[in-house]
């Protein structure tokens, strides 16, 4: 049973085992930038999950062509590759505004390593 | 009026891009076209409530002509009426008090904070308007990612807690938009209304259950429920007052309405409490969470500190309501929304106004503060007598219906926890208001020096009562707050009572 699960499910193990590694650099991780890595990687694993999900053998484009009539099955759905696409421009974005903001935090604290900034938090007080 | 649900963000889209373009030019101009995109989408809020409380139904709109399913659509509807109605108003309060505070305490930074602003109310905005779960995901991190802009503004230590915000922020989407995906390549569509005809079939399916927990987990980061929390305080702390006053009412709510609406209008009735456990998790977390913010600012020295304390405790009253799953409970909790957002902005704002004519952020400094700001002051003291629910103010009646739910679903506990958290706020307001109204202790000798030199007493704080374009919108919440208590009933009638209609009785 275990064998053929995984040869069904194998594309789903593996972004699941992404997105543990993702969660994993997300919160253990005490380099800022190394948990800004794991975040790219919990979210691809997401986009992998989608497109996964969308995967069809033997489709086209979704773009009406008159050889392939209006059957359903000769075609792509578009709605999780857009919403992909979509996703990727949000995680680009946060990406950007997350880098930039370490640069300030490195730049008042001379470092990126968590420890050390909340150590330096705490003498100011 | 059916082009209304469409008008409220797009034009608060629209201020924005021409408020960083003008705000290139001149800050000021920048304000003066955000404030005019706020004023619009709140009037055109305004004239939306009016549509849907007379007509009795919603209002929908599809972008773009495409028909939904397949297209996206924004409802306006009893419940969406009453979050934007919400946002827009105290984002017009805060963005005409931000400039002169915000110049003060972030100089040169105003030119960029108005886009940034009015971006985010269209993302809270637009949160609560759309019909779509995709849609939802994609304004809640517009929302995000302004509010990361803005509250990394503050303080030394702000950008670096704004990041922390950010990677729970992320986790927090990342695990809605998996919930999305799973409920997608389950039931085959993302809108709400065709998901809710689509979900009874497949109750049983794994995935759908899977979904379920992924979309609240992902929303309750987001949310600030106890103990995912974590990130707030810091945040809150360090981030300009103007920004914290715009942020603190209204950010959190929104991931709370998400969930309301997934539990009211998306899944099966029944299936958050008889099948899954998750109306009562988030209630017992939310009952943690309430004694846990309660204590915490009692212990803080920090006036900015003790609100953002307060601040997790008080989401958490939104939560129980969600937990009680009766519709006077959940009537509570969606009340208490409105007056906490009322009352924890004006704190901010007040916060603020001390900070630009004395810049003193701890409270034992804060001695004789009564005298020097009379009318801010008295503002206070309402405020803090709705944080503890003292008729009539707002605070008092979102209180009593929770209560009357605590009562109708036999939950003693719960009853016990707003009760003591009542008191606890009681504590530390009270410690404050005795603070404010306390004679500072002025050095006798200087006295003394003053009088034999026949001189003028040195005044017992310097400062006095902020600006107008500050003062005034601190008065209007304050009547605001007076007003929704006194009011609540029109609010309760005319909007919740249709909006937990789902939940039957």
């Amino acid at each position: 049973m275990t064998v053929e699960f995984l040869q069904g499910h194998y594309p789903y193990v593996l972004v699941i085992v992404l997105l543990l590694i993702g969660l994993y650099g997300m919160t253990l991780k005490g380099n800022l930038l190394k948990k800004l890595i794991g975040m790219t990687i919990f979210q691809t694993s997401i986009y992998l999950f989608f497109i996964q999900g969308a995967v069809k053998t033997n489709a086209t484009i979704p773009v009406f062509s008159p050889e392939l009539g209006p059957g359903a099955e000769n075609y792509m759905n578009p709605l999780p590759q857009v919403i992909v696409l979509t996703a990727i421009v949000v995680g680009v974005a946060i990406t950007g505004v997350a880098l930039s903001l370490l640069l300030v935090t490195q730049q008042r604290y001379g470092t990126i390593e968590e420890d050390e900034i909340l150590e330096q938090m705490r003498q100011a007080e | 009026m059916s082009q209304t649900p469409v008008l409220i963000p797009a034009l608060l889209l629209l201020s924005a891009l021409f408020s960083l373009l003008f705000g290139l030019r001149s800050a000021r101009l920048g304000h003066l076209v955000a404030v005019l995109g706020v004023l619009g989408s709140f009037l055109t809020a305004v004239a939306g409530a009016f549509g849907v409380i007379t007509g009795g139904e919603a209002i929908r709109y599809a972008m773009g002509g495409w028909i939904p399913p397949i297209g996206i659509e924004l409802v306006l509807d009893h419940l969406s009426v009453f979050m934007t109605l919400l946002i827009t108003f105290i984002g017009l309060v805060v963005i005409v008090y931000a400039p002169r505070s915000l110049h003060f305490e972030a100089p040169g930074k105003a030119a960029f904070a108005w886009p940034a602003i009015v971006l985010l109310l269209a993302g809270l905005s637009g949160v609560s308007l759309t019909g779509d779960l995709f849609n939802l995901y994609v304004f809640l991190e517009i929302s995000a990612l302004a509010a990361y802009a803005l509250l990394a503004i503050g303080g030394k230590a702000a950008p670096v807690a704004t990041l922390r915000y950010l990677i729970v922020g992320a986790a927090g989407g990342g695990f809605y938009l998996l919930g999305v995906g799973f409920l997608y390549f389950t039931a085959g569509t993302v809108n709400m209304a065709d998901l809710a005809s689509r979900l009874p079939e497949l109750v049983e399916n794994r995935a759908v259950v899977s979904a379920a927990l992924l979309l609240v987990l992902g929303l309750a980061l987001k949310m600030a429920l106890f103990p995912m929390h974590f990130w707030l305080p810091d945040v809150y702390t360090h981030a300009p007052s103007a920004v914290s006053g715009m942020i603190a009412p209204i950010m959190t709510k929104v991931s709370a309405y998400a969930i309301i609406r997934l539990f009211l209008d998306v899944f099966p009735p029944g299936y958050f409490t008889e099948a899954l456990p998750i109306a009562s998790t988030i209630g017992w977390l939310s009952a943690a969470g309430i004694v846990y913010g309660s204590v915490l600012a009692v212990a803080q020295h920090d006036y900015r500190r003790m609100l953002a304390y307060s601040s997790v405790g008080q989401i958490a009253y939104v939560g129980l309501g969600i937990g009680l799953a009766n519709p006077i409970g959940l009537i509570g909790g969606l009340l208490h929304m409105v007056n906490h957002a009322l009352m924890k902005s004006v704190l901010f704002l007040i916060g603020g106004a001390i900070r630009l004519r004395t810049g003193v952020t701890r409270i034992p400094d804060m001695k004789g503060l009564g005298r020097s700001m009379p009318w801010t002051m008295a503002t206070f003291a309402i405020a803090a007598l709705a944080m503890v629910g003292i008729p009539p103010t707002a605070g008092f009646f979102s209180k009593w219906y929770l209560l009357l739910g605590t009562i109708e679903a036999g939950n003693a506990w719960w009853f016990g926890v707003i009760l003591i958290s009542s008191l606890l706020s009681g504590v530390y307001f009270f410690r404050v208001v005795e603070m404010i109204y306390r004679d500072p202790a002025v050095d006798p000798a200087e006295r003394e020096e003053a009088d034999a030199a026949g001189r003028e007493r040195p005044p017992l704080q310097p400062g006095g009562e902020p600006p107008a374009s500050l003062l005034g919108p601190i008065l209007i919440l304050g009547v605001a707050i007076l007003a929704v208590g006194i009011f609540n009933v029109l609010i309760v009638g005319a909007l919740l009572t249709h909006a937990v209609a789902p939940l039957g009785g």
